[in-house]
C-alpha cells in the first residue's frame, strides 16, 4: 500500500482558538472548525511526513484509538479536507510552495499565555 | 455572520480572543474625499519591519481576520510585502481601499495571495457626482476598472456606499452598477466626525427624509413593517448583553501603533511601540473599562424603548463625551425608522423647554 501524504493549502486562512483550529477555504470563504485530533492532524500536515505516521506518532498517542480504526478515518478526513481545498494529499511529498507564491511559515497557533 | 463565525465570535469573546482587528497602514490618500475623517499627513507612521512585528504579536494572540485599511492601503511601497507577510502568518486578510491604484498585475497578486475580499468606495455611478466627492477627476472610472480587474481574478468584491446628501439620489444606480459587475453592495448613512473632534463634516450627511426614504425602501430592507416595528421591551439578557464587538473580540491599530477598541472609538488604550500588543489587549484600564460596560450601564439608554435593537454605536457616543451615553445619530435612525422619539430625545426636549427665559413684561415707566 502506498504512502499517503498531506499538506495544508497555503491559501487557506487558519487559526486556533482554544486549541481547536478554524479555516477559511480560500474557494468560497467557508469557514470550518476542526475537532482536537482533525487538529492534530492539520498541524502535522507539512507535505513529508506520511499519514501513517503522523496517525501513530501524533494522534493515537493523544487519544486511546486503535491505529487501523484512526488511519482510516484520518484519511477519510484528510480527503473531505482536500475536497474544499483546504488540504492538500498525494501519494509523493508535497513541495511547501506548492499552490501558493509564499513560502508557508510554520502557522502561529494563537491564544497567547 | 455565518452560525459557524457567531459561534466562534462567541468563543473568541469568553476567552478574551481578539478575534479580527484592522490595521490602518497609512492615513495618507490618494483621494480627498470631502466627509473623510482622517489627517493625511504622515505623522511618523510604522516602519515595514514594525508592522510585521505587530502581525507576529496579532497572530500570537489569536487574531484570525484581519483587515488592512487606511488613507490609501496602495500607497505604501511596501503594502505587498506586508500581505505577503500576513498570509504566511494563515490571517484571512480583507482590504479597504478606493482600488484606483489596481492594476490587472495588482489583481493578479492579490488573488496569487487568497485575499478574502476588497471593499472599494464607490459614492456614485455617475463620475460627476462620485468625483466630486473623492475630489479626483477620473477616480470612478479608475475604481470600476480596478473591480472588473479583480472580477476577472475570481476575487470577492464589496462595494461600499457611503450615503450623502451630494449622492442621496444615487443608491439606486450604484446597486445596479455593483449587480452589472456582479459585485456586493453595503449602504452606510453614517458620517464620523473627525478624529480631532470637528464635527462639521456631519453637516454632509443625509437628513431625515431622505433616511426615511432609505428605511422603507424594501430593496434594501425586506419587509418595511418589520424593519419599522417598534421593538419589544428589552429583557434581562439583553440588558445583560454587551454592546457591541469593540474592545471584546476585536480592536483597531492606526499607523502610528496606537491601540483602540474600534476604528470608529478614538479612546487610545496603549501603543504596539512600547508595549506588546496582547499586554494593551488583556490589561489596558481603559481596554477592560469599555469590556465591563453592559447595556444595563449605559446612562438614558437603558431604559429606551430602542435600547434591544438600537444601532448605537459606543464609539460615537464617546465622540459626544460619554462612552456608556447615548449616540444621537442613531437616535435618529431608531426614530426616523420608527416614527418613535428616543429616551435621549425626549431628554433633550425636556431640558430645552426648561431652559427657555421666561420673557417677562417690562416695568411700567414710572410716571411722575
Amino acid at each position: 500500500m502506498s504512502k499517503l501524504y498531506v499538506a495544508r493549502n497555503p491559501r487557506a486562512a487558519a487559526r486556533s482558538l482554544d486549541g481547536e483550529m478554524m479555516i477559511m477555504s480560500a474557494r468560497d470563504s467557508t469557514l470550518f472548525t476542526l475537532n482536537k485530533t482533525a487538529t492534530i492532524l492539520w498541524q502535522s500536515a507539512d507535505g513529508n511526513t506520511p499519514l501513517d505516521e503522523i496517525v501513530t506518532q501524533r494522534i493515537c498517542p493523544e487519544f486511546d484509538i486503535e491505529p487501523g480504526v484512526a488511519l482510516k478515518d484520518a484519511e477519510d478526513l484528510a480527503r473531505e479536507l482536500a475536497s474544499h481545498e483546504i488540504m492538500q494529499v498525494s501519494d509523493a511529498p508535497i513541495a511547501a510552495s506548492a499552490s501558493s507564491p509564499t513560502t508557508q511559515r510554520n502557522p502561529p497557533t494563537g491564544n497567547a499565555q | 455572520m455565518s452560525q459557524l463565525m457567531l459561534e466562534m465570535s462567541n468563543k473568541a469573546l469568553a476567552r478574551n480572543v481578539p478575534l479580527s482587528a484592522q490595521i490602518d497602514v497609512t492615513y495618507r490618500c490618494n483621494e480627498r474625499c470631502v466627509h473623510c475623517y482622517l489627517d493625511h499627513e504622515d505623522h511618523g507612521e510604522m516602519t515595514t519591519a514594525e508592522i510585521k512585528h505587530l502581525l507576529d504579536e496579532m497572530a500570537e494572540a489569536g487574531v484570525f481576520i484581519l483587515t488592512f485599511s487606511g488613507g490609501e492601503i496602495f500607497v505604501r511601497k511596501d503594502f505587498f510585502e506586508l500581505l505577503e507577510y500576513a498570509r504566511q502568518l494563515t490571517f484571512c486578510v480583507k482590504l479597504k481601499t478606493n482600488a484606483i491604484l489596481i492594476r490587472e498585475q495588482e489583481a493578479a497578486r492579490l488573488r496569487d495571495l487568497a485575499i478574502e475580499s476588497i471593499q472599494i468606495s464607490i459614492y456614485s455611478h455617475r463620475p460627476e457626482v462620485h468625483d466630486a466627492i473623492t475630489l479626483v477627476a477620473g477616480s470612478l472610472k479608475r475604481s470600476v476598472d480596478a473591480i472588473r480587474f479583480l472580477k476577472a481574478q475570481g476575487l470577492k468584491v464589496v462595494i461600499a456606499n457611503v450615503l450623502m446628501t451630494s449622492n442621496m439620489q444615487d443608491y439606486q444606480g450604484v446597486r445596479a452598477l455593483a449587480a452589472e459587475l456582479g459585485v456586493e453592495c453595503t449602504l452606510d448613512p453614517t458620517i464620523t466626525p473627525m478624529m480631532d473632534g470637528n464635527r462639521s463634516t456631519l453637516q454632509l450627511g443625509v437628513d431625515q427624509k431622505a433616511l426615511r426614504q432609505v428605511f422603507r425602501d424594501e430593496s434594501l430592507i425586506g419587509d418595511a413593517d418589520e424593519f419599522c416595528a417598534i421593538p419589544a421591551k428589552a429583557d434581562e439578557d439583553t440588558l445583560d448583553s454587551i454592546p457591541c464587538s469593540a474592545g471584546h473580540s476585536a480592536c483597531y491599530v492606526s499607523p502610528y501603533g496606537d491601540v483602540f477598541p474600534c476604528v470608529q472609538f478614538p479612546l487610545p488604550t496603549g501603543n504596539v511601540r512600547q508595549q506588546r500588543f496582547i499586554d494593551i489587549w488583556r490589561h489596558s484600564d481603559r481596554m477592560n473599562e469599555v469590556r465591563s460596560i453592559r447595556l444595563k450601564d449605559l446612562t438614558t439608554c437603558t431604559s429606551c424603548t430602542h435600547v434591544s435593537n438600537c444601532t448605537r454605536c459606543p464609539g460615537l457616543a464617546f465622540m459626544e463625551g460619554n462612552m456608556r451615553g447615548p449616540s444621537s445619530q442613531d437616535c435618529e435612525k431608531s426614530f426616523v425608522r420608527t416614527g418613535v422619539a428616543s429616551a435621549n430625545m425626549l431628554l433633550k426636549q425636556q431640558r430645552a423647554a426648561a431652559n427657555l427665559v421666561q420673557i417677562q413684561a417690562l416695568p411700567a415707566f414710572a410716571t411722575a
